[in-house]
């Protein structure tokens, strides 16, 4: 047995024990928190960087740089609007294209599927949404591309093409390349991703309130028309704000097929170029502090949309979590 | 009766334009994909295992490039696996509902669907600059920076999920708070937390734009971190660029062994999320 | 356990570190098809690699002076006064030709006879039909399509495009006037692509294109080139010959700094747009046995290389040229206490 009392005194070691302890734990709260702190950092990081980079064009451009269409290497005159203009169009392009596509997926996985088929449907999506996108790219030169000049760019320029208004949309020799087929590949590679995050959304919303609308004898559109989009429309716009977010900094698959053309032209069938694919072209090669300068602060400017988009998805889609907590 | 008619045919016709949606869009994907093995199934064969990246016109491999993106991709999980972890410790350990720990998971949401292009014009004002030349380094660094809010959020997502029961048991054992974390949560979030290294590593493995400003290419077999690097994405995005056929060839042989490594890296990081959380 | 972890580390570390001897370059497109061949076979004989990024001109200017690499390549020769400034020296290693090349099914490689002034307009975007009047007229027994034409220009940086919008600049004068001639000029239509090499794959892919790449690219790849009518008015077809007329005129030894553009040179046989790509090193190099390794392959590349550029259609430079490179080797380029970098006896 033990010689052990109540009546002995703590161990000296013990106490010496207790300090150690609280010295690691402190230690290891610490650096916990400077790794949490670090990420902060890094954003802050990248803006400062950025901003950096950017100042010599900022400065000798001034506002301008955003509404100026000319980029000229040569005489180092730079503007960001043709860039600005193929990122916003590919990407809402794609939005419009791929959006509804994914919709029609979701509510297909949610509630018209077999339920054999639903958990391997989802999981398929998700690994999808995990492809790089630079196979969206090469898929896009070698198929789509090809396919696009040869039969359906023709065809529109020959039909709608002398349309009087649409027309100009549909102007010009068939690339094959251009805005319209980076807006498509783009729509492609945003699919997987919206429809997986909808899905997840429209799952959220509470069985009993479907079935009490089933049980009054509504159809399957009417309860996904009026009682699962109303309650997940929160989440939805976050899903979709998401995917813009990023489609906006897509780069491999729209660098392949845009058409690295400085110019905004009103045809969709036009060449053009995003930040991403000006970015992922000219970087390596710029020459003169003025040019790397310009392309910085085209990174700046679709960093800053970027942000902008990814933080309202962000709000958006915590306003439905503390929704569904309730 | 007219009007239940025309709301069976309003949802007739809504249901069939959801399938064909359905359809239509997993068509493309299945297509792409279609393509992909189609094109790169030929391409695989030993010799892409065993040859370097050739010059124009001959044939050759991608040995270069694949252990130049393992020996990248090791780095950056290397360095962004403990930074991930413990940041991610402190979100759900330490901050939890605090403002400083809301606004860090904020942040960490955005940079998580930052262009990864943007994160490669930071590293090269960062990194390349100031060294005076690309690197394996800087490529590392660059990955790193991508890789961590992935591992932040799925770290703190698994701790989340280990039940508070387990916590103050030990506790109550007289156990430090820090021997808490790892030797108790870490070890019950195990699977998860491995699961979210896996998919970082997915991830990182097929980003190419931010290597082009950091890592660059290098046509040869290389062993200099300090030198620029093969890279398997940057390779296949110099590729189809060109016009010689082996080149694209390669491309899509590439192209595939990215994908299938991508693949099995999701299934296995799903499984042994499945596995933990049953465990749990 | 540990031990052996910690050793395997220490061993991986120590190889990683190991510097490799590789020479490293960047630059141009238009010699990357010989320079690779080159770098290949030198391999072999020596066991030193080369290995050049071929991102353009453009990134190759960018590149030396940013000091990233050992040379640099540019088609698009520095003038003295920047040479200068940088602290570089400059000297032809390699001259070519650079051909329109057209993708209009039917059509054979040299069927199709274009000049100088129908080309510019071509890329300004006033001729946009194949079967315009003014090709017609160049082209009698030729049946052309009314296609659209499909322009395919350089996107990045180019030494490229710098000597063939120096050609335009000289053939037309509302070319010179509008656009000029530089390394990246404003395109007013066309399809943008990423080097030699981009030209020729999206001139492969797109119907009724039209682009221009050095001779290499275009033989290598099987790509339709045309005629031109050179300044003599005289139709020449693109060859080794026609870019060894359009270089026999050329006087090296009275160029200073080897600043010298050959394109529009007279002569009966003469290619109209005909140039030689040119490398650039420092005068006073930070890692002089780099510099020194590159000089010496280029050195094997001139003795030997021969061969191998007259394959690919590329025009070695003459001896008498090589004899002045190999003494502003010698007199320029020093190494870092100062001595001669170059002996003429290596």
């Amino acid at each position: 047995m033990a010689n052990i009392t109540l009546d002995d005194p703590l161990p000296v070691n013990a106490q010496d024990q207790g300090r150690r302890q609280r010295l690691q734990d402190s230690f290891f709260r610490s650096s916990t928190l400077f790794f949490a702190l670090m990420v902060l950092l890094l954003l802050g990081g990248v803006i400062i960087a950025l901003i950096f980079g950017a100042w010599p064009a900022l400065r000798t451009f001034g506002f301008g740089f955003l509404t100026t269409e000319v980029w000229n290497p040569v005489t180092d005159k730079f503007g960001a609007l043709a860039p600005v203009y193929g990122t916003i169009v590919t990407s809402l392009l794609a939005m419009i294209i791929g959006v509804p596509v994914s919709f029609g997926i979701a509510v297909f996985i949610t509630e018209l599927c077999p339920a054999v088929l639903k958990r391997p449907l989802g999981i398929a999506i998700e690994l999808l949404a995990g492809i790089p996108s630079i196979i969206y790219g090469i898929w896009g030169l070698f198929v789509l591309a090809p396919f696009l000049q040869l039969t359906v760019q023709p065809f529109l320029i020959a039909t709608i093409g002398h349309a009087p208004v649409i027309g100009r949309l549909f102007a010009g020799p068939p690339y094959g390349i251009g805005v319209l087929t980076a807006s498509i590949i783009l729509a492609i590679m945003v699919l997987p991703f919206i429809t997986s995050i909808t899905r997840d959304v429209f799952e959220t919303v509470p069985p009993m309130l479907k079935e009490s609308a089933y049980g009054l004898g509504a159809t399957t559109t009417e309860v996904v028309w009026n009682v699962v989009l109303p309650y997940t429309r929160v989440g939805v716009i976050g899903a979709v704000m998401l995917g813009l977010g990023r489609a906006l900094g897509e780069t491999m698959a729209v660098t392949f097929v845009i058409g690295n053309a400085h110019q905004l032209k009103a045809s969709l069938f036009a060449p053009g170029n995003s930040i991403a694919s000006a970015l992922a072209n000219e970087f390596t090669e710029a020459v003169g502090d003025l040019y790397t300068s310009s392309l910085i602060a085209l990174g700046l400017i679709l960093f800053v949309i970027t942000f902008i988009v990814l933080a309202f998805a962000k709000l958006l889609l915590m306003r439905l979590e503390r929704q569904v907590k309730k | 009766m007219e009007i239940y008619a025309r709301r069976r045919l309003v949802n007739a016709v809504s249901l069939t334009v959801a399938m064909a949606a359905a359809v239509f869009g997993l068509f493309w994907l299945i297509a792409i994909l279609w393509t992909l093995f189609y094109n790169g199934f030929s391409a695989i064969n030993l010799s892409i295992f065993t040859e370097m990246t050739p010059p124009p016109g001959n044939t050759g491999g991608l040995l270069n490039a694949i252990f130049g993106s393992v020996v990248l991709t090791i780095g950056a999980t290397l360095l962004s696996t403990p930074i991930g972890m413990l940041a991610g410790t402190y979100l759900a350990e330490y901050g939890k509902k605090g403002a400083f720990a809301e606004t860090v998971r904020f942040i960490n949401d955005i940079l998580l669907s930052a262009p990864s292009i943007v994160v490669g014009l930071f590293i090269y004002e960062v990194v390349v600059v100031p060294m005076g030349h690309f690197s394996a380094w800087a490529g590392v660094i660059v990955l790193a920076v991508i890789g961590i809010p992935v591992i932040v959020r799925t770290t703190e997502d698994m701790l989340n999920l280990v039940p508070n029961g387990l916590r103050e048991a030990a506790s109550a054992l007289g156990t430090p708070m820090w021997k808490v974390v790892t030797m108790i949560a870490y070890r019950a979030a195990r699977n998860g937390i491995i699961t979210g290294i896996l998919l970082a590593i997915a991830r990182v493995s097929g980003e190419t734009a931010p290597l082009l400003f950091t890592a660059l290419n290098n046509q040869f077999w290389s062993t200099d971190m300090n030198a620029p690097m093969a890279s398997l994405p940057v390779t296949i995005f110099q590729c189809p660029l060109s016009p010689y056929d082996d080149w694209q060839h390669l491309a899509w042989g590439g192209a595939l062994l990215i994908t299938i490594t991508i693949l099995i890296l999701n299934i296995v990081a799903r499984a042994l999320a499945a596995l933990g959380s049953s465990r749990g | 356990m540990k031990r052996i972890l910690a050793m395997a580390l220490f061993a991986a570390l120590a190889w990683t570190s190991a510097q490799a001897a590789d020479i490293s370059g960047a630059g141009a497109t238009f010699p990357y098809p010989i320079y690779a061949k080159w770098a290949d076979a030198y391999k072999k004989v020596t066991g030193v690699g080369l290995n050049y990024q071929s991102i353009g001109s453009g990134g190759g200017i960018k590149q030396i002076k940013a000091k990233t690499v050992t040379f640099g390549a540019s088609d698009k020769p520095l003038k003295l006064d920047e040479l200068e400034a940088s602290g570089l020296i400059q000297f032809p290693m390699i001259m070519g030709g650079i051909v329109p090349v057209v993708n209009l099914p039917g059509i054979q490689p040299g069927q199709l006879t274009l000049d100088g002034q129908t080309l510019a307009d071509i890329f300004q975007g006033t001729v946009t039909s194949w079967d315009d009047p003014k090709i017609k007229a160049l082209n009698p027994g030729v049946d052309l399509p009314s296609k659209a034409i499909a322009v395919v220009h350089r996107s990045d940086g180019s030494g490229t495009t710098f000597l063939f919008t120096t050609y335009l600049s000289q053939a037309s004068s509302d070319w010179s006037g509008k656009i000029g001639a530089n390394s990246a000029v404003e395109w007013p239509v066309g399809i943008g692509a990423k080097g030699n090499e981009g030209v020729a794959n999206m001139g492969k892919q797109t119907d009724g294109s039209i682009g221009y790449v050095e001779y290499a690219y275009a033989k290598q790849n099987n790509l339709t080139y045309t005629k031109m009518i050179n300044k003599d008015g005289k139709v020449v077809e693109p060859s080794i010959k026609a870019f060894q007329a359009a270089a026999a005129g050329a006087d090296w030894a009275g160029a200073p700094g080897f600043y010298l553009i050959l394109t529009n040179q007279p002569g009966a046989d003469s290619w109209p747009i005909s140039g030689a790509s040119f490398i650039l090193v420092y005068k006073h190099p930070i890692d002089p046995p780099a510099t020194l390794t590159a000089l010496k392959f280029f050195d094997w590349a001139y003795k030997n290389g021969g061969d191998m550029a007259q394959e690919l259609a590329y025009v070695p430079m003459p001896a008498n040229v090589v004899d002045l490179v190999r003494q502003t080797w010698a007199s320029s380029i020093k190494d870092s206490i100062g001595k001669q970098l170059w002996q003429a006896d290596q």
